[in-house]
């Protein structure tokens, strides 16, 4: 909650409750950052190992993925703070029609 | 409070990028555009898909055997790199720290500017080693369309982050300033989300086959 502004009165024992609090989310950060480049590494060994079909490999990364970009929206574009309803309904709505345009383009040549 | 208003240490407010009307606004129209870009990296995500590997005869190169596991883990890097680059400038931003935002912002540009020669190196690979052009295939212009999209928005958010950092080198920080540094950051952590779908569905997908 780095983006509450707290009231203790004493404007000193704010700011240093409010660095303190936005040192420990920039540990959160670099925590995710480890976890993206985790999920990275192992998408590009599922797909450069010669053991697994593509049937397997194609949704794995896919989620893998979706994951990475939660990750990317969530923490470091601050969507887990508070007042993103709009950008969240902006982002989301994006997606479905994205999603649906895909969907669409992929149907179309299968059939 | 005032756009202009000198401020301190003491005085910086917790979200420097939202207090003042301007500020607001220029959160919500940045988040719609985003809205609006997602749609229009998902239909050229969609064209690729449909035009994969579709070329006029069989001696033409084809997405396995075009792509390199270490070219396209490097870029992922860089650009991933970045993005928590520019994550440690908006942390120094919110400690009004301005000298270390600007040297954090200086460390994306210069990771941003890696990825973008390697992609440039990586085109001209293609085109000469493999005639694989714009215009030599289905599969190439909707190959190049894409990425090269992508490649562009690096290009802009370079410029962007490289002109708003000598813009304001001598004014330091202050709530007219800050929610500019803080959408361009989103703008810069957007190119990494397209890139994330990019190295999957084109060079990991296309690797699979």
């Amino acid at each position: 909650m780095a983006n509450q502004q707290p009231n203790s009165g004493n404007p000193r024992v704010d700011i240093e409750y409010r660095r303190k609090k936005s040192a420990e989310e920039m540990k959160h950060q670099v925590i995710t950052f480890a976890m993206m480049i985790f999920l990275t590494i192992v998408a590009f060994v599922a797909a450069g190992y010669e053991g697994f079909s593509a049937w397997f490999i194609v949704p794995f990364i896919l989620i893998l993925a979706i994951v990475q970009v939660i990750f990317q929206l969530y923490y470091f574009m601050h969507m887990s703070h508070k007042g993103h309803e709009a950008p969240a309904l902006f982002l989301y709505s994006g997606a479905f029609v994205g999603f649906i345009t895909i969907i669409a383009f992929l149907t179309v040549i299968w059939w | 409070m005032a756009a202009e208003q000198k401020m301190t240490y003491e005085t910086w407010p917790a979200s420097p990028e939202k207090q003042t009307l301007e500020a607001k606004n220029k959160f919500l129209g940045f988040w719609f555009f985003l809205g609006g870009e997602t749609v229009l990296f998902a239909s050229l995500f969609a064209t690729y898909l449909a035009l994969k590997d579709k070329v006029p005869n069989s001696d033409m190169a084809l997405a396995k055997d075009l792509f390199e596991i270490p070219l396209a883990f490097i870029m992922t890097m860089l650009l991933l790199t970045s993005s928590l680059t520019s994550v440690y400038a908006m942390y120094q931003m919110k400690n009004f720290n301005f000298k270390k935002m600007q040297l954090w912002l200086g460390i994306t540009v210069l990771l941003g500017l890696g990825f973008l020669g390697l992609e440039i190196y990586e085109f001209n690979h293609y085109v000469h080693e493999f005639h694989h052009s714009f215009t030599s295939s289905a599969f190439g212009s909707a190959f190049y369309t894409l990425v090269g999209f992508h490649g562009a928005h690096v290009a802009f958010g370079l410029l962007w982050i490289t002109t708003l950092m000598i813009r304001n080198s001598k004014r330091g920080l202050s709530l007219y300033n800050a929610p500019k540094f803080y959408v361009a950051s989103l703008y810069w952590h957007f190119i990494d989300v397209v890139w994330v779908f990019i190295f999957t569905v084109v060079y990991l997908m296309g690797m699979v086959g």
